[in-house]
């Protein structure tokens, strides 16, 4: 743990990658293999879990500190994490402590089913035998989300340079749904025969999205062009007779689209297809909001495949005849994929997407302007001569999204933000006139500069009219030009609109407030794009 | 009538009438020490320590001074004022306030670590007790700054090591000669930022010893600082004045750096835990030890800290001042001051 603990110390104190991944290689170079499995597990996001109730080791550190829990809210609300606050106020320790991290974690495991009384003994005496990043970080592995400015590139990254293996075929083993529990280093991670699981997607190819003017990527004729779905990316694996799928965080989610099923028998043995998981009625895509509903539901019931059902909207193919050809150009693969879903019926559950045809970045723009009508969110734009990239590349993908609707809003309660933004106001209810009355329709927080929140959080200290825990109510003085990919109706918010991905835009300085959009622009917008 | 009171201008002895800290021009001003919200411009007589006149001095220009010294009584009116350490910074004082029996303290800012160059912190006994809470929340605890100060070198060294210039962020009056203290010349040269070096030369002038320093000016070879360390205020780091002498490595010094997300949003290589203000069990044993029953909490963390204290079983309440604390990074428009 002390090692792990070192990491961290290291890793928080540079912003500079090489120094991150230097870091990062020590560690592995001293790490037990137990230790190394758990740190990259951590670090790509599968964390053991959760044992203990985060209410439960608030509670504690506040007994253990003396302090009311009310003071430790407070605390809470200026560092904005849990772990952190916690390692901050805890009374110095006692003592020291030896254990692996794979130790402490499998003991935190092992409280899984205990009673709370048992629980509580346990983390208390770990905090006791701890220094401050010792906690810091024991804490994160029960409250996870461990981000210490790592991302799972970086520590793939190390990890290549640490075990001389091609980053790829780093990502590649990485993928899937293991444990350390499941899995040992040496099976993970040096063992050769990876393609035995016959599970295991390949990386996503990630778009950016466009830059420049459209007709500075070059000659037309060296893009491909398709319009931007609007559903979940999935990557389908038919192999041996068994379908995965697998969604673009790296989740498997097969179960949650019984549909795809019928793939097995329709799409060659050997097969990865990339695509949109698009939810899709009579013959137009549904809103993105229904398929959302639709994940959130634990059961895949009868009555949701009828209301949402989902096809797959497919633009690439990784693998053909149990061959990797991600190394070929989009024209080669594309033609093989052409050819397999022409020999597949109409009107399945796969779909190819279209190509848009054109000779100039003019009908390319114009074909952008009706996105809307195609319920897409714009365009993609891939060269022809692109192989199938890992990960987010610049160049050879690019997305080129349709302008966001926009509305200038109120602001009416701000509340400070959490991690990298504790202690700044940053999360803001905005609010449109009705008549005398603002209605709060949307929340955003994101959009804006540092210097803009550094500004807003001192303008909001100065115009608080009332405090409700960490929320508070402003002066409704403030204007800004709130963006958003979508707008729906919904019975959950007074307003009776709920907003697709809303951000600020900017701080319309240059508005009043009686300048504001009002209740009727947004239901009149709700008519046109709900 | 409350011997001292809160009003628009600063904290007002009516007896006597007098201001401590006043943050509007008066009469008769009495100053805790030099930080630009605590001694300002305009009052036409001021009285402060000796230890901090000079600093005063130099940032107010001409005023009407007058100097004390630690424990001297000066009777005004009837009301009986002494000024003791209060450990902030160089010549930094609590002002006591006596009258009739009833004994208030006004304690300006202050620390309870000895830092080896300001008077040391004397808790004072008084009935009511004015505190500041800059860093009043249990997660402010300080490490003794032996701790943090070895942190500062270590990663000088390395700095000297991988070919960098080390700067590190400090107020020029208090933190900046703080720093230098603390660091090991054995290492490198240390240089200093005008407003910096201006605020040493006065110090230097009454007497106190500091570290050699080297002041940074236009004929200042870059490559020279290779290696070696710079100290400058906030404003100054980042600047354009600072981006041209690179390859760099910024520190900063400061109660605010305890903090992960602070140090994150200033985007700075190292944050060093180091302040000139109490942290929580500071000012929850400095409280103590003034025996006080009533506390009045002006700036910080006031509403927090002054419920903490009412549940301890104090009268305790928040005063409205314009006193700023160790300015927050997170929020402030950064200046240079005494340049």
């Amino acid at each position: 743990m002390k090692n792990f603990a070192q990491l961290f110390t290291n890793l928080d104190q540079t912003t500079k990658t090489t120094l991150k991944v230097e870091s990062l290689v020590d560690y592995f170079s001293i790490a037990s293999d137990q230790d190394k499995m758990w740190a990259i597990a951590i670090l790509s996001h599968r964390r053991p879990k959760r044992s203990v109730k985060v209410s439960l080791l608030r509670e504690w550190a506040a007994e253990l500190a003396e302090i009311p829990e009310w003071l430790f809210d407070e605390s809470y609300n200026s560092v904005g994490d849990t772990a952190e606050t916690i390692a901050l106020v805890l009374p110095l320790a006692t003592e020291t402590n030896d254990l692996q991290l794979h130790e402490w974690i499998e003991q935190l495991m092992a409280l899984y089913d205990k009673e709370e009384v048992e629980k509580k003994l346990f983390v208390l005496s770990a905090w006791s035998q701890m220094s401050y990043a010792e906690r810091f970080v024991f804490n994160k592995l029960i409250t996870g989300g461990f981000r210490v400015g790592v991302s799972q590139k970086l520590m793939m990254k190390a990890l290549a340079k640490f075990t001389n293996q091609e980053e790829n075929a780093i990502a590649h083993r990485l993928m899937g749904d293991w444990t350390p529990q499941s899995t040992t280093y040496e099976q993970l991670i040096l063992s050769e025969n990876i393609l035995d699981d016959i599970s295991r997607p390949y990386p996503f190819y990630l778009a950016y999205a466009l830059e420049t003017e459209v007709d500075k990527l070059g000659g037309p004729s060296e893009w491909q062009v398709e319009r931007k779905w609007d559903g979940i990316r999935g990557q389908i694996i038919i192999r041996s007779g068994n379908i995965f799928v697998w969604s673009r965080g790296e989740e498997l989610v097969t179960d949650k689209f019984p549909e795809y099923k019928v793939l097995v028998d329709l799409v060659p043995d050997g097969t990865v297809l990339d695509g949109e998981i698009l939810p899709y009625k009579d013959g137009i895509p549904l809103s993105f909001n229904k398929l959302q509903t639709r994940i959130g539901r634990k059961n895949v019931t009868k009555k949701i495949l009828e209301e949402v059902p989902v096809i797959l909207m497919v633009y690439d193919i990784l693998e053909y005849n149990n061959v990797d050809i991600r190394e070929q150009a989009l024209y080669y693969r594309r033609d093989i994929l052409e050819t397999m879903i022409s020999e597949i019926e109409e009107n399945s559950i796969i779909q190819i997407s279209e190509k848009i045809d054109f000779s100039e970045w003019k009908t390319v723009a114009d074909e952008r302007d009706l996105s809307r009508q195609y319920v897409s969110e714009g365009l993609m734009l891939k060269r022809l001569d692109s192989p199938y990239r890992i990960g987010r590349k610049k160049g050879d993908w690019w997305k080129w999204k349709l302008d966001p609707l926009t509305i200038d809003a109120v602001m009416l309660y701000a509340q400070k933000g959490s991690g990298r933004r504790a202690g700044l106001y940053t999360d803001y209810t905005f609010a449109v006139w009705d008549g005398d009355n603002l209605v709060p329709f949307a929340k955003a927080y994101s959009g804006l500069k540092d210097v803009e929140f550094r500004e807003i959080t001192r303008w909001v200290n100065k115009h608080t009219k009332e405090k409700f825990g960490p929320v508070r109510s402003v002066v409704p003085e403030l204007v800004f030009e709130i963006a958003f990919e979508g707008i729906n109706a919904s019975t959950r918010h007074k307003s009776g609109v709920a907003l697709r991905f809303p951000r600020m835009l900017r701080w319309r300085k240059d508005k009043k407030v009686e300048e504001a959009n009002t209740l009727v622009d947004l239901l009149q917008m709700l008519e046109q794009y709900g | 009538m409350a011997l001292l009171q809160f009003t628009n201008k600063g904290i007002w002895c009516e007896q006597a009438d007098v201001y401590i800290d006043p943050w509007r021009p008066v009469d008769r001003a009495l100053i805790t020490h030099g930080h630009s919200d605590h001694s300002r411009y305009g009052s036409k007589r001021y009285l402060c320590t000796e230890i901090a006149a000079p600093a005063i001095k130099y940032r107010l220009g001409k005023i009407n001074l007058q100097t004390t010294r630690y424990g001297e009584v000066t009777n005004i009116n009837g009301v009986d004022f002494s000024f003791h350490p209060a450990g902030h910074i160089i010549g930094s004082a609590q002002i006591r306030v006596a009258y009739k029996g009833e004994v208030w303290v006004a304690s300006g800012d202050y620390k309870t670590e000895d830092d080896g160059l300001s008077t040391a912190f004397e808790p004072v006994k008084c009935n009511t007790f004015i505190t500041e809470c800059t860093f009043g929340l249990p997660i402010y605890k300080w490490k003794n700054q032996k701790e943090i100060f070895s942190d500062i070198n270590n990663w000088w060294k390395r700095n000297k090591e991988t070919g960098k210039v080390s700067f590190i962020s400090a107020y020029s009056l208090g933190k900046a000669q703080r720093v230098l203290q603390g660091l090991d010349n054995e290492i490198g040269r240390i240089y200093t930022h005008t407003a910096v070096e201006n605020i040493n030369q006065v110090i230097r002038s009454q007497g106190v010893s500091l570290q050699e320093t080297i002041q940074i000016s236009k004929d200042t070879n870059k490559k020279d600082l290779i290696g070696n360390i710079v100290i400058a205020p906030p404003a100054a780091i980042g600047s354009n004045w600072s981006k041209k002498m690179t390859p760099q490595s910024v520190g900063v010094a400061s109660g605010w750096m305890a903090i992960r997300g602070a140090r994150r949003r200033r985007a700075v290589d190292r944050g060093f835990v180091l302040s000139d203000h109490a942290d929580w069990d500071g000012l929850n044993r400095a409280i103590e030890a003034t025996g006080a029953t009533r506390v009045i909490c002006t700036h910080g963390f006031t509403d927090v800290f002054a419920k903490w204290l009412r549940e301890k079983g104090l009268d305790a309440r928040t005063e409205y001042t314009e006193f700023e604390g160790e300015t927050n990074e997170v929020i402030s428009e950064e200046k240079v001051t005494g340049s």
